[in-house]
């Protein structure tokens, strides 16, 4: 049955929906038991201490632990920051991502990392971190970028079910965001399958996790400008949804993409080579790439805001596409 | 010693001259150029391995580090698949996509070797974590040197492991030297052991070269994790008599050590106490020994014929195995 649920809630509800339908689902983290961001609570009231594990802040050891409990038939929950995986590093690269191939598909990892990129309220450039293009680029994670409720619990419950090591950016933007959530296998939202939370026909918007309500707000604006922007969330960038996208490029021959990442590297450069590659006899135009400025995130607020994707900043790629 | 039956006895000198005629064959066939890459041998320190896999079940889980031919060797992994792995073969334990550094049977509880030194030390604080949360009695056991003694994911792990009473066992083979450097010019304490204080677990000091030791001092481990009283931190001093790696030609001109100091511990050759103790208890014969050593050798020579024979992987296969639940390519 549907209802309503902030992002956190429906994380929440998410966790809660999996430890209860398989034992073999634990969550470990920091500060988790208190649930000092809201995603687990009542966790510890529900499953009790041996499935809901507070941690030393030891992301390198835990990280890792989480492989070892899950090569054995475990299925952990990791939770973290985006800005303490790179303490985690060696975990993440060396074993998460490269275990199964390298034993030749004898292991199997079901743990899903969650991390919460926590941007835009001056956190200054330790706690920043929008990292996922740097995960995109390394081999063996899945990688997913809710940016809804409804997305937010489906996409985890599907990691939590899936057998990859699967990261989940959570966008502490959207954190406070509402929005319909079904329950139970209902909410299941699969890997690979874009959204398409607006129709139109001039103009492809792809934007990623925080940047789909900004993309949203500016085909909004710009409709009453009489340009018709379509905006495609992919959800997951590894699988990417490329058809989806190309699909969209076809009809409306303009590309821009909205990535709150740095813009070297980035999701959105993938997403422009991808179709500069495979769709580009569609373009009639440039492909336009709105995406964090290449700089560390400042403390002060005049200067941050700077560096972010904006619905003006997307609003001004879109136009600059349709220009003669 | 009383208390170790025959029959473990023989084993742990059948799988310790298995892994030394390994690993000598594995130098030849390497310096001919059978293969390439990176290979460290563990001559020397055979005891270490082979005396605490004693100590473990099949459902108990081991991991090991760069210097791992030895462990799965230890814990009856096969001969066969091990070298074919090291020819980069779709027989090898991970279809040639491990090589030297990755040996893993999870059939019986090897998770696997890493190439980065004490990455496999949280791996395996994990598998001890799940036996816990789902309250099973096996054991979770991780080989890492003295050089690796030293990372940040050592210590993290066995703070973790202490705090929540894992079954793990923290097995240091100090062989001496991290390539060149010595442990004295790296390691704060006298013994790495004593760093077990630390997180008020037991650290117990063992004669590396001393497959019986080993065994007893892990059995002890083991009984400990079993019964739900925490980890323990082995240090076993060893040797390790060959350079760091193969194909890696310019450490070996780094002076780092002393002939006399090699020729001391050949002296202890750990397949040698072995046999010393076995022949002189009555338990076997020297006649017996060798021809144990025997058999091992031309185990490990079938073992060199079954790796030439095997096929490399097809190009169509490069893509395989990277994924449990597979997604398409980008």
């Amino acid at each position: 049955m549907a209802s309503n649920a902030i992002y956190v809630e429906a994380i929440n509800q998410a966790i809660i929906e999996e430890m209860a339908r398989d034992q073999s689902v634990f969550i470990m983290g920091e500060d988790i038991r208190r649930s000092v961001y809201g995603a687990t609570a009542g966790l510890l009231d529900q499953f009790g201490e041996k499935r809901v594990l507070d941690t030393p802040l030891s992301e390198n050891g835990f990280f890792g632990a989480a492989i070892g409990a899950s090569l054995v038939g475990m299925r952990p929950i990791v939770e973290t920051l985006t800005s303490f995986m790179w303490v985690a590093m060696d975990q993440l690269v060396s074993q998460a991502a490269k275990m199964r191939y390298m034993f030749g598909g004898q292991a199997t990892l079901p743990v899903v990392y969650r991390a919460t990129m926590f941007y835009g309220g001056g956190s200054a450039a330790h706690h920043s971190d929008r990292s996922y293009p740097m995960f995109m680029n390394m081999p063996g994670f899945k990688i997913l970028v809710p940016a809804t409720p409804r997305d937010a619990k489906g996409l985890l419950k599907t990691a939590i079910r899936d057998n990859d090591p699967c990261i989940v950016f959570e966008d502490g933007t959207l954190g406070g965001s509402s929005g319909e959530v079904e329950e139970g296998e209902a909410a299941l939202v699969p890997f690979g399958v874009a959204d398409v939370p607006r129709s139109g026909t001039d103009v492809t918007v792809v934007a990623i996790a925080g940047a789909v309500p900004m993309a949203l707000r500016s085909a909004e604006e710009l409709e009453d400008e009489g340009v018709s922007v379509e905006v495609i969330d992919p959800r997951t960038l590894v699988p990417l949804d490329k058809d989806a996208i190309l699909e969209s490029v076809a009809k409306t021959g303009r590309l821009v993409v909205a990535d709150p990442a740095h813009k070297v590297c980035s999701a959105a450069s993938e997403v422009a080579s991808i179709v500069s590659q495979e769709g580009f006899w569609d373009l009639q135009a440039p492909i336009m790439k709105v995406a964090a400025e290449q700089v560390h995130i400042p403390y002060t607020p005049v200067l941050e805001r700077l560096v972010y994707p904006s619905s003006e900043k997307i609003s001004d790629a879109v136009r600059a596409t349709l220009e003669d | 010693m009383e208390n170790v039956s025959k029959e473990i006895l023989v084993q742990m000198l059948e799988r310790m001259w298995l892994i030394r005629h390994f690993e000598v064959r594995v130098m030849e066939v390497h310096s001919a150029g059978e293969f390439t890459g990176a290979a460290h041998p563990y001559i020397g320190e055979e005891a270490v391995a082979v005396g605490a896999c004693a100590a473990l079940k099949d459902t108990d889980y081991i991991a090991g580090n760069h210097r791992s031919h030895g462990h799965p060797l230890a814990k009856g992994g096969s001969v066969k698949r091990a070298m074919a792995e090291l020819y980069g073969r779709v027989d090898g334990y991970c279809k040639g996509k491990g090589g030297s550094m990755h040996l893993a049977d999870f059939s019986i509880g090897i998770l696997g070797e890493s190439g980065i030194v004490a990455s496999s030390v949280p791996v395996a604080t994990g598998a001890a974590l799940a036996a816990k949360i789902r309250g099973e009695d096996f054991v979770s056991m991780v080989f890492f040197g003295d050089g690796a003694s030293n990372q940040g994911a050592c210590h993290e792990s066995m703070n973790l492991a202490a705090l929540w009473q894992l079954p793990v066992i923290f097995l240091c083979e100090n062989n001496q030297f991290a390539v060149t450097t010595s442990y004295h010019d790296s390691v704060s304490v006298e013994h790495i052991s004593d760093r077990a204080a630390a997180y008020d677990m037991p650290g117990v000091l063992v004669d590396g070269q001393d497959a019986i030791a080993m065994y007893e001092a892990t059995r002890e481990a083991v009984a400990r994790g079993r019964a739900g009283e925490g980890p323990t931190l082995i240090e076993a001093l060893t040797y390790r008599y060959e350079e760091h790696s193969l194909g890696l030609g310019r450490v070996r001109r780094g002076e780092y050590r002393t002939q006399d100091q090699i020729d001391e511990w050949r002296e202890r050759d750990p397949i040698d106490v072995l046999e010393r103790t076995l022949t002189s208890q009555g338990i076997l014969t020297q006649e017996e020994c060798d021809a144990i050593s025997k058999a091992k050798e031309a185990e490990v020579e079938e073992a060199v014929e079954f790796a030439r024979n095997s096929p490399y992987p097809e190009p169509e296969e490069l893509f395989d195995d990277m994924w449990a639940d597979p997604i398409p390519a980008p």
